[in-house]
């Protein structure tokens, strides 16, 4: 049994995540379950080796993920994505979700303190037009009932969006709606 | 792949039209967006989960979200499931039961506290119970604390799924069709209410 520390604030940190089922074993994977990991590398993650219990659904899940976010030939800058994820983690409460996203958000801006500010303040805090807006839509997509209308689209567009910079940010957000639950109630973040 | 795009049916998106151009920029987020639902709803191996289970869930939760496309199409979805017309009325009504809005709920006892938020701790009514079963009705309270208040989770919460005869992978893929409807439900949202400011 793991001793785990869980964080008990917002942070751009190195978090751990710790199970509180029982992930398949290593020495267990088979190569249905190594298509389902995607890379590899990623047996070495109890996360992971936790979701490839169904690796159908896991596979189609990380390559969706990384479609989002990492493809960056056209569309919204990877700073914003990561932004998208980030807020929305902060909304829902996502400590963990929140570090890496918050991290990537940092590293892709050079906006370490704006957002640190996410974290510390909150999805209200100011970090001017263009975030605020990217802010504003991902907390309405994640509202339950959906929050998202007309005016998020409007402010989007004021800010200096186009429609496909516009369905990034819908992706991103949505994305995270579906992370965000996985990770906060299969196991928990330790410090 | 014959099957026609879930997302683009349920948002309205016409091939050729802006949308479709924009979506096939993120083909592979698009092909996988669809592979998830088919192995949701149509999967290789659904004996730790039935179809039945997986149709009941997904009416549930996109219910939740308040009327829809998404919505009616997973409440007809349910009905047209073997046994599934014998459920709506439980469904409907646990449903109803468990509007509210989200996401609320607690944080760790910290700085965060005064964050923590109340609300509605949903039960299954003891009135759909007989119809639902233990499994289902162990299904649908957890449904509810992940669509509305994901923050609350805990261990606890997994012994709950357990002790009502979930095994580990049925837990894993019943959290994966609720968290993968979390997602779905918005980028059709999303997509429709962008359409529409387009028009």
């Amino acid at each position: 049994m793991s001793t785990v520390n869980p964080p008990v604030a917002f942070t751009q940190d190195e978090l751990g995540w710790v199970s509180w089922i029982d992930p398949l074993p290593e020495a267990e994977l088979t190569e249905r379950h190594y298509a389902g990991l995607v890379d590899r590398s990623r047996a070495k993650s109890e996360y992971f080796r936790l979701l490839v219990r169904d690796p159908e659904v896991l596979e189609a899940r990380t390559k969706t993920d990384k479609d989002i976010f990492y493809n960056v030939a056209d569309g919204l800058p990877r700073a914003e994505r990561e932004l998208a994820a980030a807020a929305t983690s902060r909304y829902n409460g996502c400590i963990y979700c929140a570090s890496v996203h918050a991290r990537f958000a940092s590293t892709y801006s050079k906006r370490r303190d704006d957002v640190q500010r996410l974290l510390d303040e909150g999805v209200k805090a100011d970090l001017g037009e263009r975030w605020n807006a990217v802010v504003k839509a991902s907390v309405a997509l994640a509202a339950t009932p959906i929050a998202f209308g007309p005016d998020n689209i409007a402010e989007l567009r004021r800010a200096g969006l186009d429609d496909a910079e516009i369905v990034d940010v819908i992706n991103g957000a949505s994305f995270f709606n579906w992370a965000n639950r996985l990770m906060l109630s299969l196991g928990e973040p330790s410090k | 792949m014959s099957t026609q795009d879930i997302i683009d049916t349920l948002a309205g998106i016409k091939p050729g039209s802006a949308l479709d151009a924009i979506r096939a920029r993120r083909l592979q987020a698009r092909e996988n967006a669809q592979k998830s639902y088919l192995s949701l709803f149509e999967p290789i191996d659904a004996s730790d989960v039935s179809l039945l289970e997986r149709a009941a869930v997904a009416a549930f939760v996109t219910g939740l979200h308040g009327e829809s496309p998404v919505a009616s199409f997973y409440r007809d979805k349910l009905a047209a499931s073997a046994g599934g017309a014998a459920l709506l009325e439980a469904i409907d009504a646990e449903i109803a039961r468990g509007q509210t809005s989200g996401p609320y709920g607690s944080f760790p006892s910290g700085p965060l506290s005064v964050e923590n938020t109340a609300g509605l701790i949903y039960r299954v009514s003891a009135a759909s119970k007989p119809a639902l079963g233990a499994r289902l009705a162990a299904a649908l309270e957890h449904a509810h604390l992940l669509v509305f208040r994901p923050r609350d989770a805990a261990s606890a919460d997994m012994k709950a799924l357990l002790d009502a005869g979930w095994s580990a992978t049925g837990i894993v893929t019943f959290s994966q069709l609720v968290a993968f409807l979390s997602f779905q439900v918005r980028v059709v949202s999303g997509l429709r209410t962008l359409a529409a400011a387009t028009a």
